[in-house]
């Protein structure tokens, strides 16, 4: 599906309402793929999720990708998958974090709940900070674990220090996850 | 003829041979399944293969009541406090099998998540490698573990010890 100009209508209107911000679009048979600079990143989420041409209303996934091998910069990519229920279409929101060192993103969670755990796990796996994460702490691994697993430079045969035994977090007992 | 002593009498011997056929004929296992092995566990002590005939066939999920702790499966790192809980809730006297190669080496998770042999954590009495082990491969592991309590001494009061292992 494309306009006169043979672009898809979505990636157009994102195109005419964050201009510069948009680094790179992609579509390929309906699977349409929008990178935005991560100062705009957030605006551009809260923008899928409000407007009504696009109402994007589900945040199917969230995830990350280390482009260390890749040769790529900057190394980091912070993917986000949204489904529109009301339209049945998907869009993939991607961003850059600027900085390789201490790579942070601000949080969806203020638009999205369902951000909230995937979120935490990119911390987790790729040590990705997002600004605005009501409780940003590991979520798979546990807290004597140095090192962010998923990212292309950690050793992958490192050992990591066996662990005392600890509560089950229950949040009938009032523990948070 | 010191009871239990570290040179026995006749008597003792015999008690403890006694003791020892005894138990390695009625070994209560505790399955600790925590993954794909446990496919194979299900098979052994199954009618086809029928783990009973060895009188290992009455799988206890209380640690408490077991005297084998079969670890069956992958030991990742969050859940190995847990095995060695398990593990120092069984009363004595204990045998500990590490059923499949994830459980003897850690197989082939060389990686972040899973615990590099479960004799990090845990004494282990008989490594079944394989991937998972065949059947065969786990009855044979079965009789070599009872070979194994036949040649221990069981005395009436103290901790088996192996038979002919430095007193000390
Ligand atoms: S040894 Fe193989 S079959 Fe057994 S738990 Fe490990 S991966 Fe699964």
């Amino acid at each position: 599906m494309t306009d006169a100009t043979g672009e898809n209508p979505l990636i157009g209107r994102l195109r005419e309402q964050f201009g510069d911000a948009i680094v790179e679009t992609h579509a390929f048979r309906g699977d349409l793929t929008v990178v935005v600079v991560p100062e705009r990143y957030h605006d551009a989420a809260r923008f899928l999720r409000d407007d009504p041409e696009c109402s994007f209303d589900f945040l199917a996934d969230l995830t990350a990708v280390d482009r260390l091998k890749l040769k790529q910069k900057p190394r980091f990519e912070v993917v986000v998958h949204f489904y529109s229920r009301e339209k049945n279409t998907r869009i993939r929101l991607k961003t850059r974090p600027n900085s390789d060192a201490e790579p942070s993103v601000q949080s969806l969670t203020d638009l999205y709940p369902a951000a909230n755990w995937p979120e935490r796990e990119v911390f987790d796996m790729f040590g990705i900070r997002f600004a605005g994460h009501p409780n940003l702490k590991r979520i798979l691994m546990y807290e004597e674990f140095s090192g962010h697993p998923l990212r292309k430079d950690y050793p992958v045969n490192k050992r990591q220090p066996l662990i005392e035994e600890r509560p089950v977090p229950d949040d009938r007992l009032g523990m948070t996850f | 003829m010191g009871v239990g002593g570290d040179a026995p009498g006749f008597f003792t011997s015999r008690l403890s041979d006694g003791i020892a056929w005894a138990r390695k004929w009625s070994l209560f296992p505790y399955p600790f399944v925590t993954a794909c092995c446990g496919m194979e566990y299900m098979s052994v002590s199954a009618a086809h293969y029928d783990l009973d005939r060895f009188g290992a066939a009455w799988p206890r999920f209380s640690p408490r009541q077991a005297d084998m702790l079969l670890v069956v499966g992958t030991i990742s790192q969050k859940m190995a406090p847990v095995l060695r809980r398990v593990y120092d809730q069984m009363c004595e006297p204990k045998w500990v099998v590490a059923f499949g190669v994830c459980t003897c080496t850690g197989g082939f998770y060389d990686n972040y998540a899973t615990v590099q042999g479960i004799d990090r954590i845990i004494p282990v009495d008989l490594y079944i490698p394989g991937c998972p082990p065949r059947p065969e491969t786990v009855l044979d592991a079965l009789m070599k573990l009872q070979a194994k309590i036949q040649k221990q001494r069981h005395p009436l009061i103290g901790a088996v010890r192996n038979a002919g292992a430095s007193a000390s």
